[in-house]
């Protein structure tokens, strides 16, 4: 159904599941509720393809808009401009019912698992809401789904769990039910705002083997949110690296974790904790300075204003294009414009 | 729904409780009584005074105030010529003379507070003549008179001014004293009598007489300066304030509810439009309004309740309730619903709405007696409807009669009771709900 090409150009071959074009979602600031004084441009700009069965990583600083970008993925916030596509289908032309059924293709992973789950209604009750608003009311039917759900999560055996209010689970245990929560549906596409970010440490790993298995078994495409890059070569095929709303570079994992051409990769990566103990101690950060603002990002380049290798009267002046460097690997910075 | 039944079983465990929804149901079934006894419109025909209840005392007490007293208060002593008279005819040349003779036993420390004759004749042309005789117990004759009666006429013992100069004292205390000059009178215990001679000129014609010695106690509630027995008022009383307080307090909490969540879901600009209309709203001051209102416009129960529930829908409630509800239409929780494709009834009824329910319930119940007292506070300033029996209505009475400076203490007594009644009900619930409702509120 999908096997053609749409008029905006998007080649949608069939391992293509969602590709996005120009996206922006800005949120209006406003004074006393009243008075508009500007645009936060949370995501200002994005263009990229996800295919059928692999893992993206989306990486950058807090506030740099990738929550944003999820949420604008999920159908929470509108896009202010740009097109998001899901296997071939525009969703701007979606009405009620396909945004509906767009909506059962995707899952959502939150941050912070408690405050993800009500805490009012027991996991049998959070497991069966999906079903139950995707018109399933046959109950021997749901309940066998919640319990397949709650073994792939490897909540077992899953009487144990029905029954439990979130707050009488472990945060592990209540991540691997927004797994179970996220998974119920069957979607194509797995959105994993930072899963791990708000656990214990020791269960953070079980937990993204846990996804990234489910995501093998299943073949789902899995869309990570992370700030934190020493987690992803394990686990994503690709990555993205995001400031300021925009994607700076993307790469293969391994090309991106050993070649890394923007400046704002490299900065990341070398503030990553050494894995040689002799230079544990060693404090790394991030280049000096603030991240940018979103409201009226810097002019050129966003990144500019702190990168160590800012080439006068051209990072400031004027916005890089992404510039391919391999396949598959490109940077949006000056640096490697093709001489 | 389970745990709303298991909390109705935690209530039963909390003796106030229990003693609220005892009181409660006290009031249910006094309105229920009230209703099915007196039909509404007989209430008001009723409320409205008048000739049918010219054979009550006015400002009597209630009858059993009598148990708390050394010197025991008279009841209304009645007597028909029909029933009780001892009647003797004799006939002599085209005239008939006819003797009633109405005796009845007077043993108490006080004086009736009035004495009344009712007269109903029945003639064609000749008027029959009436003469009467007050005979003492200790065996004293008094005249009061001869009278050509009307066909229906009343002879107030008690306000004939010639009597009076002729006793001493008003009738009904002349005629019931033995020392006629003292000027502490006493009451003479022991059997009365009233003889009415009576001198018919038709052979048809009739007299019926209906003697009253009217009382200063009566029935359970007591009367009016009108003669009307209180008790209409304060059973009727019951089911109005009841359903005045229940309107109002669902009327204003569901409105409250509604627009408090349709803020708080919608935001931007509609939250804050009603944000400002609530600041404003909360300061102008609900009772001063309804004065208002009741003065220029009307006085209507139902006209009273609309302003109400108006000024309900902007109350403080709003921000309460948005308070409550804008942690939980920003959890990450109804994001992850939204996402899942759960649409705006089903967040708002699902996730939002219960977590209100266990402050709103409790709220609900407790705010409904403050209606029952606005209702009361306006009828006692006088701007109660005019025409319905209500515990406020004999409030304001009591208060335009000096009930209290003239001692008249069950006036004002009996319907505070039935407003503290149903405060103390509906209080004493509604705290219970709030704290099994509410456990963190719980104060142990
Ligand atoms: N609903 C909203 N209304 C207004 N501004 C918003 C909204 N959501 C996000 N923003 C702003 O957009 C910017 C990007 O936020 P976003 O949450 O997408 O960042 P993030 O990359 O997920 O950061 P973090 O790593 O802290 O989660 C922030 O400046 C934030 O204040
Ligand atoms: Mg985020």
């Amino acid at each position: 159904m999908s096997e053609f090409a749409t008029g905006d150009g998007v080649n949608t071959k069939d391992a293509t599941l969602l590709s996005v074009r120009q996206l922006r979602t800005w949120f209006e600031l406003r004074r006393w509720g009243l008075l508009k004084v500007g645009d936060v441009r949370a995501v200002d700009g994005l263009d990229f393809e996800m295919r059928r069965g692999e893992a993206v990583a989306f990486v950058g600083e807090s506030g740099c808009g990738k929550s944003s970008l999820a949420r604008t993925l999920l159908g929470l916030y509108r896009p202010t401009a740009g097109s998001i596509w899901i296997e071939g289908e525009d969703m701007a032309g979606f009405d009620r019912h396909q945004l509906h059924l767009y909506r059962r293709k995707i899952g959502y992973v939150q941050q912070d698992p408690y405050a993800a789950l009500p805490p009012f209604m027991q996991v049998r009750r959070i497991l069966r809401e999906p079903l139950i608003v995707h018109g399933n009311r046959d109950r021997e039917d749901q309940e066998r789904k919640i319990r397949a759900a709650l073994r792939e999560v490897r909540l077992e055996p899953p009487e144990t769990y029905l029954t439990k209010f979130p707050h009488m689970l472990s945060g592990g245990q209540q991540q691997r039910v927004v797994i179970a929560r996220a998974l119920i549906l069957k979607p194509a596409l797995i959105i994993a705002d930072e899963p791990v970010s708000m656990l214990d440490a020791s269960v953070r790993v079980e937990i993204l083997n846990l996804l990234r298995q489910i995501q093998q078994q299943r073949n789902l495409t899995l869309a990570f949110i992370t700030h934190d890059l020493s987690t992803v070569r394990y686990f994503a095929n690709r990555i993205m690296v995001m400031y300021a709303g925009q994607i700076v570079e993307r790469a293969p994992v391994d090309t991106l974790l050993d070649q890394p051409r923007h400046p704002y990769t490299q900065a990341l990566l070398e503030a990553l904790p050494d894995p040689d103990p002799d230079n544990a101690q060693k404090i790394r950060r991030l280049p000096k300075g603030e991240p940018p603002s979103l409201v009226s990002p810097p002019s050129g380049c966003r990144f500019h204003p702190r990168c160590p290798h800012a080439i006068k009267g051209l990072c400031e002046i004027k916005p890089p294009p992404e510039f391919p460097i391999a396949p598959e690997h490109g940077a949006a910075c000056w640096l490697n414009q093709p001489s | 729904m389970n745990r709303w039944r298991a909390a109705l079983q935690e209530l039963k465990k909390y003796p106030t409780a229990v003693a609220g929804l005892l009181l409660i149901a006290f009031l249910l079934g006094l309105s229920a009584y009230a209703v099915i006894a007196i039909p509404y419109r007989q209430a008001l025909e009723l409320w409205r005074g008048g000739e049918h209840w010219q054979a009550h005392p006015r400002n009597a007490a209630p009858a059993w105030t009598n148990l708390f007293r050394r010197r025991k208060l008279p009841p209304t002593v009645r007597l028909d010529s029909v029933d009780n008279g001892l009647a003797e005819q004799d006939e002599l040349a085209g005239l008939r003379r006819q003797r009633i003779t109405l005796p009845f036993t007077f043993n108490y420390f006080d004086f009736p507070s009035e004495i009344n004759l009712f007269l109903e004749t029945e003639f064609t042309r000749k008027t029959p003549l009436l003469s009467i005789r007050w005979q003492t117990p200790d065996g004293r004759q008094i005249d009061l008179g001869a009278y050509r009666p009307l066909r229906r006429q009343r002879l107030s013992l008690s306000q004939d001014r010639e009597l009076a100069a002729r006793l001493g004292h008003p009738g009904h205390i002349g005629l019931m004293t033995g020392s006629a000059e003292s000027e502490h009178p006493t009451v003479l215990r022991g059997d009365y009598q009233v003889v009415l001679e009576i001198l018919h000129f038709e052979p048809g014609s009739q007299l019926r007489a209906d003697f009253i010695v009217y009382g200063r106690v009566h029935g359970l509630a007591g009367t009016d300066h009108q003669r009307r027995d209180l008790l209409v008022a304060l059973l009727w009383g019951t089911p109005i304030a009841l359903l005045f307080g229940l309107a109002a307090a669902l009327g204003t909490t569901l409105t409250t509810l509604v627009i408090a969540t349709a803020g708080v879901w919608y935001g931007g600009r509609i939250d804050a439009a009603i944000q400002r209309i609530t600041e404003v709203n909360m300061i102008l001051p609900l009772l001063p309004v309804l004065v208002m209102v009741g003065t220029l416009y009307s006085r209507s129960l139902w006209l009273m309740l609309a302003v109400v529930v108006a000024f309900g829908l902007f109350s403080a409630g709003v921000k309460m309730y948005r308070a409550m509800l804008l942690p939980v239409r920003r959890a990450p929780f109804v994001e992850a619903a939204q996402a899942y494709g759960a649409g705006s009834r089903r967040i708002i009824f699902r996730y939002m709405i219960p977590r209100v329910l266990p402050v709103l319930v409790p709220a609900f119940v407790t705010l409904i007696p403050t209606f029952v007292f606005l209702e009361a506070s306006l009828a006692v300033l006088g701007l109660g409807d005019p025409l319905l029996p209500t515990w406020g209505k004999i409030l304001n009475d009591a208060q335009q009669q000096s009930a209290l400076y003239n001692q008249h203490y069950y006036w004002v007594l009996t319907p505070a009771a039935m407003l503290m009644l149903t405060g103390l009900g509906f209080a004493l619930l509604g705290f219970a709900m709030d704290r099994i409702f509410n456990p963190r509120l719980r104060s142990d």
